[in-house]
């Protein structure tokens, strides 16, 4: 620059372009704006070579002054060496031709932040002053801020939502009455078991003298009764067992992993001890008991699984008709009974199976054990059976080691007022 | 109208009021919790009945109420994004009046549906403002106090010493007169390009 423009000019850039750089013919710093001048500090600028006070990352290897004069024109991509996380952009302008004396061969490059002036806004504490009026960083940051905002209260309506989406999938997939699963999510979960392929046990349970208590005391009695059985069962089981009320007082259990009958035995045996403890409501007591039908996955795979729940059915009816506080487990009809030897046909009451078997139920335990067998809390044990005891403990739950399990007979399960 | 202005209500009622009082009057009116999602819409309605019942639960005009919520929206630290987002407006008070026209365009950068009434800034004579807000259609609420009681709070935030004057409205817009005495008159508060929140 000569005469009496260079002045008014350098003014001009320094207002218009506050983060220019003016290059001499020899490659040297001559000039620079207000805003870089201030970055680069306490550093001084003027007097060092440009090529050394910046690193340019495109074009690259630009050596010398004459490579860099030949980028007139060019969009740059550079870093300050002394400052390398701000990424820079710019432009190069060749004042004058190298050979036009004077100011010939000088250059000036224009700089401005691209993304980076986030952090160069905050690193620097710059204001809005320090950059030219028609930059638009200050919108960017104004932009970014209120995006910012939007978006974390964004996240806040998507997390209730998500909130509110799980609380409604729970009620849609919970009994209201006992917080167990419902018939709904219960066919997901068994259908979702037999796809995977997994071994599982499935019991069947159903409350022997429930519709007593609920004759005989009503229906407030008949819900305390069927939320404490929910609550004892579930403490008798796994957490990773289901538990789902598919009726008034039908209940179906999902095991997964369980893949022998003593297991099912004793987790069966356990349930029924559970439900047979007196339930009170502080006036009132009751007892009831249940019958618990079972069936393996791996007793016949490949079963839908409308056909595991129809055998654990079968199996429960067989319960049924042993008595009350009974459990069977179902059998395939060509698999080795538990006892060893045939499958007879037709369905047999377990009070009389003998060798424990019937065809399609067997009895709930090996030949060595009389299981299946009520005994009426009040009167001893029924003709014909004998009281089961087992030993547990077979890992499936915290053991209870030998238990002695007892079912209230009719006249002992209906509530009795104290 | 948006759910972000009715919780700005909520928050308003229940700093200066306390949370009985609010529940009180949502409960009064039925007023369901979307009512007061941000990024949903809402029936105008909505908005007008909240601010008379909690107007009239303290024998005051729906204008003194709102002229209050403009200007604790600025000015409580609670909501000091707002006042930051006011404050990329300009480096000084007059440089903020000129940029209040584009403030309904700011809103929507920052949220698509936020729909603010347009506003328009004359110049009456030397430190002299006449600022017009449109009314928006079919909503009997006027949003001009709101407005007044942010101008207030941003002058001091600015250090600039003003007078506002609500003048009145007609059936297109409401009008706020501003005299701006002393545009360096204290300090005012900071403002930092880089907000925390912002910074990566």
């Amino acid at each position: 620059m000569s005469g009496a423009a260079a002045p008014a000019m350098a003014a001009m850039l320094d207002r218009f372009c506050p983060m220019h750089v003016v290059i001499g013919p020899t490659g040297h710093v001559i000039g620079g704006g207000p805003t870089l001048t201030k970055i680069v500090a306490p550093e001084p600028m003027i007097g060092r070579r440009f090529l050394e006070l910046f690193e340019l990352t495109r074009p690259r290897a630009v050596q010398g002054v004459a490579a860099l004069r030949a980028l007139d024109g060019a969009r740059l991509r550079l870093r300050l060496r002394s400052r390398p996380r701000y990424a820079l952009k710019g432009q190069l302008c060749l004042l004058a031709p190298e050979n036009a004396g004077g100011t010939g061969g000088a250059m000036v490059v224009n700089l401005a932040f691209g993304i980076s002036v986030v952090d160069a806004v905050r690193d620097y504490g710059l204001s809005g002053a320090d950059f030219a009026v028609t930059d638009l960083a200050t919108e960017m940051l104004y932009l970014l801020e209120a995006k910012t905002l939007a978006m974390e209260e964004s996240r806040r309506l998507n997390r209730r939502l998500e909130g509110a989406r799980l609380a409604a999938q729970e009620q849609a997939l919970t009994d209201t009455l006992t917080g167990l699963r419902n018939r709904r999510a219960f066919d997901a979960l068994l259908a979702q078991a037999v796809q995977e392929g997994g071994t599982f046990a499935l019991l069947h349970l159903d409350l022997d003298f429930f519709k007593q208590v609920n004759d005989t005391h009503g229906h407030a009695a008949g819900d305390l009764v069927l939320r404490v059985a929910a609550r004892r069962m579930l403490s008798v089981v796994r957490a990773r067992d289901v538990i789902a009320r598919v009726g008034g007082d039908e209940f179906v259990l999902l095991l997964p992993g369980i893949d022998a009958t003593g297991t099912v035995e004793t987790v069966a045996r356990r349930l029924v001890a559970a439900l047979e403890e007196p339930v009170s409501d502080g006036t009132l007591t009751c007892r009831v008991s249940a019958s618990i039908g079972a069936t393996l996955s791996r007793d016949d795979p490949g079963r839908a699984p409308g056909e595991i729940m129809d055998a654990a059915d079968r199996a429960l009816y067989a319960a049924k008709a042993a008595g009350r506080g009974c459990h069977r487990l179902h059998v395939a009809r060509d698999a080795a009974p538990p006892g060893g030897g045939p499958v007879p046909p037709g369905l047999q009451d377990a009070g009389d199976a003998g060798g424990g078997q019937c065809a399609g139920i067997a009895c709930s335990a090996g030949a060595d054990q009389k299981v299946g067998i009520c005994q009426d809390a009040d009167t001893g044990p029924r003709a014909g059976g004998a009281v089961d005891a087992v030993s547990g403990g077979d890992g499936v739950a915290p053991g209870e080691g030998t238990s002695t399990w007892q079912v209230a007979g009719a006249q002992g399960a209906a509530m009795r007022s104290r | 109208m948006n759910g972000l202005i009715n919780r700005a209500i909520a928050c308003f009622v229940r700093d200066s009021y306390g949370d009985p009082l609010w529940e009180e009057v949502t409960a009064r009116l039925g007023i369901d919790e979307s009512a007061f999602e941000p990024l949903m819409p809402c029936d105008p309605g909505v908005t007008a009945r909240l601010v008379e019942a909690v107007a009239a639960r303290f024998s005051r005009s729906s204008a003194d109420l709102l002229e209050d919520l403009g200007t604790y929206l600025v000015a409580q630290p609670r909501s000091e994004a707002i006042r930051r987002l006011l404050r990329f407006g300009g480096v000084d008070f007059a440089e903020f009046l000129e940029s209040l026209e584009d403030l309904p365009d700011r809103a929507r950068l920052a949220m698509s549906e936020l729909d603010l009434p347009a506003i328009s800034l004359y110049m009456q004579g030397a430190g002299v403002f006449r600022v017009e807000m449109a009314r928006a259609d079919g909503a009997g609420l006027r949003f001009g106090p709101v407005l007044l009681g942010m101008l207030r709070a941003m002058a001091d935030d600015y250090g600039a010493l003003v007078v506002l004057d609500y003048r009145g409205c007609d059936a297109t817009r409401e009008i706020i007169e501003v005299r701006l005495l002393d545009a360096a008159f204290a300090d005012g508060r900071g403002f930092d390009l880089a907000s925390g929140r912002a910074a990566p």
